[in-house]
């Protein structure tokens, strides 16, 4: 049990450790960051790459945005299977639909009542 | 001075990140994250839910704690010593929509908050579904 | 009228006055080194508006109103306003002069336009245009970072490089024979642009137009760097600051003695957790409105050269990978109005 936890603070940890690399070392601007994790993670998901990674790092690697890209990718897998070509369109969001819409309602209810701050 | 000895000499003059304590501390951020997001999978694994389902339900959770603080605008400032380690996280996705959703309320629930919402998320979805769909054409046509 | 001396610069040839000025600002520059210096600080950065848009232009509204009230005077008796901002089609300025009713002409110079707003300003009084104009000009952290950056409540790091737009507004109001502050010459820039595109390292793009706006005035005017007891550059920031000191050593012209940046006086820099320092146009308004022209008033500082950089970008030909132009204007503001006595 423990060592699940520590699995997971490891892997989550790296992930955000190259991004921290990316960010200090490129003139990668965040949204290019968050575009190109999730489109590494399509890859590496679509490579069966990515696979043992979640297998050791449960949601240390299910939570970075490469878990993301990897779920498309094997949402599209699966779809693709056993739908056919039809597949191909449906997988991708079908898999991730929970995530998306969740994101989707939270950001209008927050904004909804929250308003932006000046920082100090 | 030419342009390009100025050039060189401005990428002399910007002083280096603070990486000894940047990546470090995208490290632990991120991964206390995917340490929190484990918990909440393996609650969910506990009261016998699927493991897809646990692992959707994880991400659920660290969206809706992000939107919490970000709408008390208590995010933004945990990033600033983060960095990556609240940005690659599922919590850096849920912030980059909520943020422009509070901040483009201003200008209409319509073009504002609407719209503005996917300034930042909308590249991620673009560029990933993109991505997936170009790797489900190629299953389709060689994988069978 | 003025006179062209040299190829860029312009002499003053009656004494024209600063007769006031006022700035305002918010928390931030209030807990900054200068902050007791401010005519009016109003801890709520919101100024009890709606939108950062709104509260940019209560604040430079409210510059305006202290500025003529020092002065005794009413929106009346101003023959012409001159102001900008950084808002998309300025909208900051021209809201705020909304009730005012003075002829305005709305200004772009980005974060320059204090410089380029009481240039004007000086030569229009001084050519018998106006009795009375009036040059003002804001910058509001809030609204700057909305359309130039991202949402506030974004979770971005700031790069090192970074600057800290400054929520301040200053207003100067300018008339004849008046005592000083007076201003000598003025210097227009040229835009400069040495190739720097990186939209967070503002300084570096500046520091280039800075030099060139420094170097035509040393030139016209037959002057050196040593004539002044302050040498005061816009928001250069460290890195632009230090760019420019290169600059300047390379042409034999050293600034490291008396050169000292308002977007490094703004803030402690450290403390404040600003990164490079201060920006925007409520940057050089404010040090000089608070801090600048007082002791010129005074006498305590007799020969300050004041200038302001701005870079003249858009977001759009940011995103275009256009490379950052920037300008530079200069005003040569002194205790003296170097009319009688020495030939100058």
């Amino acid at each position: 049990m423990l060592m699940e936890y520590l699995k997971a603070f490891l892997v989550g940890g790296i992930i955000c450790a190259i991004g921290q690399v990316l960010i200090d070392y490129t003139k990668l601007t965040p949204a290019r960051i968050l575009v190109s994790f999730v489109v590494a993670g399509v890859i590496l998901g679509g490579l069966g790459l990515y696979q043992p990674l979640l297998d050791f790092g449960g949601a240390g690697a299910s939570v970075p945005l490469t878990g993301f890209g990897a779920l498309l990718a094997k949402g599209v897998r699966e779809a693709v299977a056993e739908k056919g070509f039809f597949g191909i369109f449906s997988g991708g969001l079908t898999a991730s639909a929970a995530g998306v819409a969740m994101a989707i309602f939270t950001s209008l209810v927050t904004a909804l009542i929250s308003k932006p701050k000046d920082k100090s | 001075m030419t342009a390009k000895e100025y050039q060189s000499a401005s990428d002399k003059a910007i002083p280096h990140s603070k990486s000894y304590r940047n990546i470090p501390m995208a490290f632990l951020v991120g991964g206390l994250l995917c340490v929190l997001g484990q918990a909440v999978m393996n609650l969910c694994l506990y009261y016998g839910m699927e493991k897809d389902i646990a692992s959707a339900c994880a991400s659920m959770s660290l969206i809706i704690l992000s939107a919490v603080l970000t709408g008390c605008n208590i995010y933004d400032n945990i990033a600033q010593h983060a960095g990556a380690g609240t940005l690659v996280p599922i919590t850096g996705f849920a912030n980059s929509m909520v943020s422009p959703a509070m901040e483009f309320k201003t200008e209409g629930y319509v073009l504002g908050l609407g719209a503005k919402m996917f300034s930042i998320a909308g590249p991620v979805l673009v560029y990933g579904v993109s991505a997936s769909v170009i790797y489900g054409l190629i299953l389709f046509i060689f994988g069978r | 009228m003025a006179t062209r001396i040299g190829t860029y610069t312009l002499r003053l040839d009656k004494p024209t006055s600063i007769i006031s000025f006022a700035a305002a600002g918010s928390r931030k520059e209030s807990e900054g080194p200068l902050g007791k210096y401010f005519d009016c600080i109003n801890e709520d950065s919101t100024f009890g508006e709606k939108t950062w848009e709104k509260a940019e232009s209560t604040l430079q509204k409210c510059a305006v109103t202290k500025a003529l009230k020092k002065a005794f005077l009413t929106p009346g008796d101003i023959d012409l306003m001159l102001a900008g901002d950084l808002l998309n089609q300025c909208i900051g300025s021209t809201y705020g002069a909304r009730q005012m009713g003075i002829p305005y002409l709305g200004l772009y110079g980005a974060c320059s336009t204090m410089a380029e707003s009481l240039l004007l300003a000086a030569l229009l009084t001084e050519g018998g245009m106006g009795h009375r104009c009036l040059a003002a000009t804001s910058s509001h952290f809030c609204s700057a970072e909305r359309q130039f950056r991202f949402p506030l409540e974004y979770g971005g790091q700031r790069t090192p490089t970074a600057q800290w737009t400054v929520t301040g507004a200053g207003a100067c109001i300018t008339a004849l024979q008046s005592g000083p502050p007076y201003i000598r010459e003025v210097t227009i820039g040229t835009i400069e642009d040495y190739g720097i595109c990186d939209i967070n390292n503002m300084g570096a793009a500046m520091a280039p137009a800075a030099y060139a706006t420094l170097s035509h005035y040393f030139h016209d005017t037959g002057t050196k760097p040593g004539d002044f007891d302050l040498i005061l550059t816009g928001d250069l920031g460290v890195i632009g600051s230090q760019l420019l000191h290169q600059l300047m050593d390379e042409a034999k012209l050293s600034i490291t003695a008396n050169h000292k940046d308002c977007g490094l006086l703004i803030y402690d820099r450290i403390e404040q957790d600003v990164h490079a320092g201060g920006s925007g146009c409520g940057c050089a308004a404010t040090v000089l409105c608070s801090y600048i022209l007082p002791q010129i008033q005074e006498g305590s500082l007799k020969d300050v050269l004041f200038m302001a950089t701005g870079a003249m970008m858009s977001p759009t030909s940011v995103q275009q990978g256009e490379t950052i132009p920037a300008i530079a204007h200069l005003l040569h503001l002194s205790h003296t109005s170097g009319k009688e006595g020495e030939s100058c």
